[in-house]
């Protein structure tokens, strides 16, 4: 064990090396820079992560993580309400966001259902996502999940759910990437792809959902 | 195709060894521990890319030395036009990831070579196959199925994954946790979703396998047994989905799943008795080998290629008779390349010229290798 030549120097790199992908090494590196750095930017870097935790919200529509009771894009005029797309988290909202593709609004589940990780339907965002179809304003449903089994579980169960009321669901395309040869495609893809075929559309300038 | 060639570089006891095949027929002889198995071992590297004993890359180096190199030449069978050569190669060092390539040029994945050099092994090992538990028979299915069905390996991981989150969500539901019977109902739904096609293609499978397996028994035994080789699943009365919902309650008690395809079995009987209990050592081995002929048979029609046959210990628990018997079986037309090992070369050479046919006898000892 490293002897740290001051408590605080020793508590600072403790709290570092939590962080995933961060080693002791690299924990007093940084330690070792906040501390060379001017007074007043240390001290603002602490006082962002203590409002980190303290001041951000859950959108209460959506589930995602705001600034507000509501996030800007449930907030924003010129979204479709009545087009809801089912996320796994906050990062596959924002890999949708940079497609520019989507108008509608998002409903992040917060993970999806797996049992081996004590992961069950009660500790998602799954009975918020009925109540909001329940009240009518949903038109589509938009099943946006990771192509795994797990994921294939939980778009099953929320159909299940929410099969009895008057809304589409759809869930998003699974093939081949555009741009990719089919010589380099692997076999499960292209071979879900002829199954799973679509009818030919004439390219036309995109629309947007 | 059949290996026209092989080289081997501190691959076990061999420091070196260089040998020329036979097309049709090689036969390896040596006393115990010189290195007979060794060779048919380094055939089955070629083409399957590992051991068939089990053990790991770097414990087929020779003790002390670095590396080692299996190599050899496939080619395409006389009469054929067009001849074809395509090298093989296979090096492991020490510490290092397995190198191996063909026509000189290195695979990305080892799983784009398995296949295009089927072989089929019949060993003393294979008597897992009724010692040991149904999962090394359920092994057995896959691993033929699984060469030539695509989406069977897909589905049967996936069928496996969902077992594993079935049995904890029964757990979890015990301890009065997380999880509910709606989630349960889904994963039932996965459950046949991956698991009826596994049990369609199993099935299918044995049916087409058995009409070979009896005939090569019948030719084995002359015709003096009955056996009988049944593919046991509950799914062969019910469907999946009204198995599951059936036993629901009873996998709640037991916390796992109590039906399914991972529950399948194959039963082996002679003359209305268990194999296992009843069948004599020699029984067993026939049993063995007539299921090792018949998965010959179907993989060459499935793939239209003649698998290489490896025959380890020849003798191993055959009477005479039976030998002979086999020998007449391989011999033929319908089986490809043969690779023989056994203790003594005297009777068998014989029988090879009774046959008619073409082979090339090896004289293994320790370490080394001389045709004769």
């Amino acid at each position: 064990m490293v002897q740290y030549p001051s408590k605080l120097i020793e508590e600072a790199v403790e709290a570092f090396a939590q962080l995933p992908g961060v080693g002791r090494k690299t924990a007093l590196r940084y330690v070792l820079h906040l501390l060379n750095q001017d007074k007043g930017i240390t001290e603002k870097f602490g006082t962002t992560l203590t409002r980190l935790q303290q001041d951000i919200k859950y959108c209460r529509q959506c589930f995602s993580i705001s600034d507000h009771e509501v996030c800007a894009i449930c907030s924003d005029r010129s979204r479709n309400k009545e087009l809801v797309c089912v996320v796994e988290d906050i990062r596959d909202v924002m890999a949708i966001e940079n497609t520019q593709q989507f108008r509608g609004v998002y409903h992040v589940l917060g993970g999806i259902i797996s049992p081996m990780d004590g992961i069950g339907p009660n500790d998602l965002e799954i009975d918020s996502l009925i109540q909001r179809i329940a009240s009518g304003s949903v038109k589509e449903i938009i099943m946006a999940l990771s192509t795994t089994m797990e994921g294939d579980t939980t778009n099953f169960y929320i159909y299940r759910k929410i099969k009895d009321f008057p809304v589409q669901v759809t869930t998003i395309a699974r093939g081949i990437a555009i741009g990719d040869e089919l010589e380099y495609a692997d076999e499960i893809t292209l071979g879900r792809s002829i199954l799973n075929r679509v009818p030919y559309d004439v390219p036309t300038a995109s629309g947007k959902a | 195709m059949h290996l026209k060639s092989l080289h081997l570089v501190n691959f076990k006891n061999y420091e070196q060894a260089d040998l020329v095949l036979s097309e049709r027929l090689n036969l390896f002889t040596g006393l115990n521990g010189s290195g007979k198995t060794n060779i048919l071992d380094a055939v089955h590297y070629l083409a399957l890319c590992k051991s068939f004993l089990h053990a790991n890359d770097s414990q087929n180096i020779r003790y002390d030395e670095p590396f080692f190199v299996i190599q050899g030449d496939f080619a395409s069978d006389s009469g054929v036009e067009q001849s074809r050569e395509e090298p093989v190669y296979c090096g492991v060092k020490r510490g290092q990831r397995k190198v191996f390539k063909r026509n000189n040029k290195e695979y990305d994945r080892l799983a784009d070579h398995i296949g295009l050099f089927p072989v089929v092994v019949v060993s003393p090992q294979d008597s897992v196959l009724i010692t040991g538990g149904s999962e090394e028979r359920r092994r057995f299915m896959d691993t033929v199925i699984s060469q030539f069905n695509r989406s069977y390996l897909e589905q049967l991981i996936n069928y496996n994954r969902v077992i594993v989150q079935r049995n904890a969500l029964l757990k979890q539901m015990n301890d009065g946790k997380a999880g509910n019977d709606g989630t349960l109902e889904i994963l039932d739904l996965q459950l046949v979703q991956f698991g009826t096609p596994i049990h369609v293609a199993r099935r299918a499978f044995i049916r087409e396998l058995l009409p070979f397996f009896n005939e090569f028994y019948k030719s084995l035994c002359d015709g003096k047994e009955e056996v009988e080789l049944i593919y046991e699943s509950r799914l062969n009365e019910h469907p999946l989905d009204l198995l599951l919902e059936e036993a629901r309650n009873r996998d709640k008690m037991l916390l796992h799943t109590s039906v399914g395809i991972h529950k399948d079995d194959l039963s082996f009987s002679i003359n209305g008795h268990v194999l296992k209990r009843s069948g004599s050592q020699g029984q067993q081995k026939t049993f063995l080998i007539a299921l090792k002929l018949a998965e010959y048979v179907f993989l060459d029609r499935a793939s239209g290629k003649k698998p290489l046959l490896l025959l380890d210990d020849l003798h191993d628990k055959l009477d005479a008779e039976r030998v002979e018997r086999l020998l007449q079986i391989v011999c033929t037309n319908r089986f490809g390349q043969l690779f023989i090992s056994d203790t003594g070369a005297g009777v068998l050479e014989e029988l090879f010229r009774k046959q008619e046919i073409s082979f090339k006898a090896f004289e293994v000892h320790q370490g080394g290798i001389s045709e004769r």
